[in-house]
């Protein structure tokens, strides 16, 4: 089959698929972005049982496959009483294993502001839950963007092993049309290139240009 | 659900068998890796622009795709071509060209971390490009890329995983056909997360002692 002709028989369902993939990549990267705030944050708090707790989330986390987490989230979980539907717990397991990565950047990033801003906001006698979000945090964030960058590309990539609990991504459509024709080049290198230009003409353009805005709006362009 | 441990006792020699396996994917991945990724740094400081832009372009393709999608290309690609390569072969392939691409960027950002004036030195009294290269510059370039080649090499570890989807018999492809044997799930897919963190957390540990020793070895800081 000439590859035009291809095209114009699956095209549909790989755009289909890409939508999904879409969904599932900006869902868990909200999840992502509020695991690793909340937990970077935690792992820096002064109360030991808040900051063990975030540890050990995060070695759990960073220490073992995220296609075994995204099983145990799938599978185990029901056994516990709480089931999630495949679409759910796909993008949940792929947020929570990538938040645990952003964890540790939202962590050095915080370190990384000058010691001069913490001690500038005391001196102005700022609560620390202010010094955080007016004086930290957004100096924080600019430092973490670069570093994100890649994070979400990986996120990005994590969303393929979705396809394995059945949800009906780009990865899945690739797979359920190499079964049904057998023309492996033409099914999995379309959905190669289709992820290869989300990621290198979509997210990176986008990353880089919002580093910059941010950098702008704080003064460091 | 209860945890069973007469059966966990039962079916523990599967997975000890099944970690060996897995250590041999991580492995074998890994060695591939290790080279090629030295290759492909190396193609991209070649003098001709034609060559470098290519690779540079092929490390990012590999870098953007998702792992799980390149396994099932290398699997399926083949036979429609007459080259049947075993789940086993395929899957080294696939894990170790994809860690190749990043450990090619750990190298780059090694060499580009040695400062020039060694390299003029080394033109200075006359040294050949090769010598330069393993006299000179890897020596100096290795420290600061211990740290990351380490890190993927506990990420080889944590992707092999996705080798269980064409049948390489690794500790995840074990916990699946135990699990759907018994229709029990949070044994086998527990002990899995158990051994991934049992062995990545030491190695991490590991990596961190040997960079230490390396630097202080070499008179680095």
């Amino acid at each position: 089959m000439p590859y035009f002709e291809f095209l114009e028989t699956y095209g549909g369902r790989f755009l289909e698929g890409s939508l999904i993939t879409v969904v599932q990549f900006v869902l868990a990267t909200i999840v992502s972005v509020v695991v690793a705030l909340s937990f970077g944050l935690m792992r820096m708090s002064s109360n030991l049982a808040v900051k063990s707790f975030a540890t050990v989330y995060i070695e759990i986390f960073r220490g073992t496959s995220l296609l075994v987490q995204l099983f145990w989230i799938f599978f185990v979980l029901p056994l516990f009483g709480i089931t999630l539907d495949k679409f759910t717990a796909g993008f949940i397991a792929v947020g929570m294993n990538m938040g645990a990565y952003g964890a540790e950047l939202v962590r050095g990033a915080i370190l990384a502001v000058p010691k001069g801003q913490w001690e500038a906001a005391k001196a102005i006698n700022m609560t620390p839950a202010q010094r955080m979000r007016r004086i930290i945090l957004p100096q924080a964030f600019v430092i973490m963007l670069p570093p994100w960058g890649n994070l979400v590309i990986e996120i990005m990539k994590g969303t393929a092993l979705v396809a394995l609990i059945s949800v009906t991504d780009l990865m899945f459509e690739a797979r359920q049309i190499n079964i049904s024709t057998f023309l492996s080049v033409q099914t999995f290198g379309t959905a190669l290139i289709i992820y290869y230009v989300f990621a290198r003409f979509l997210i990176t353009p986008f990353m880089r240009f919002f580093e910059r805005s941010m950098a702008r709006k704080i003064g460091r362009a | 659900m209860e945890w069973r441990w007469d059966w966990t006792w039962e079916i523990l020699p599967r997975f000890i068998d099944a970690t060996g396996k897995t250590l041999m994917a991580a492995g074998g991945g890994y060695a591939i890796a290790v080279v090629l990724g030295l290759v492909l740094v190396l193609a991209q400081r070649t003098p001709y622009r034609i060559v470098t832009m290519c690779v540079r372009e092929v490390v990012e393709f590999i870098r953007s795709t998702p792992l799980l999608l390149q396994v099932f290309f290398v699997f399926y690609v083949g036979p429609q071509f007459g080259i049947n390569l075993s789940p086993w072969t395929s899957g080294l392939i696939a894990i170790g060209v994809h860690y190749a691409a990043y450990l090619s960027e750990v190298y780059r950002g090694g060499i580009e971390s040695v400062p020039k004036g060694q390299w003029e030195a080394a033109k200075a009294i006359n040294m050949p490009v090769t010598q330069t290269y393993r006299r000179i510059i890897i020596p100096q370039a290795l420290p600061p890329a211990i740290s990351g080649m380490g890190n993927y090499l506990v990420g080889i570890f944590k992707d092999t995983p996705m080798l269980s989807v064409i049948g390489v018999a690794e500790l995840m492809h074990t916990a699946n056909a135990v699990g759907a044997l018994n229709y029990r799930y949070l044994e086998p897919y527990t002990m899995v997360g158990v051994i991934f963190l049992a062995i990545s957390l030491p190695t991490a540990f590991l990596i961190t002692q040997f960079e230490k020793w390396v630097r202080r070895k070499m008179g680095m800081k």
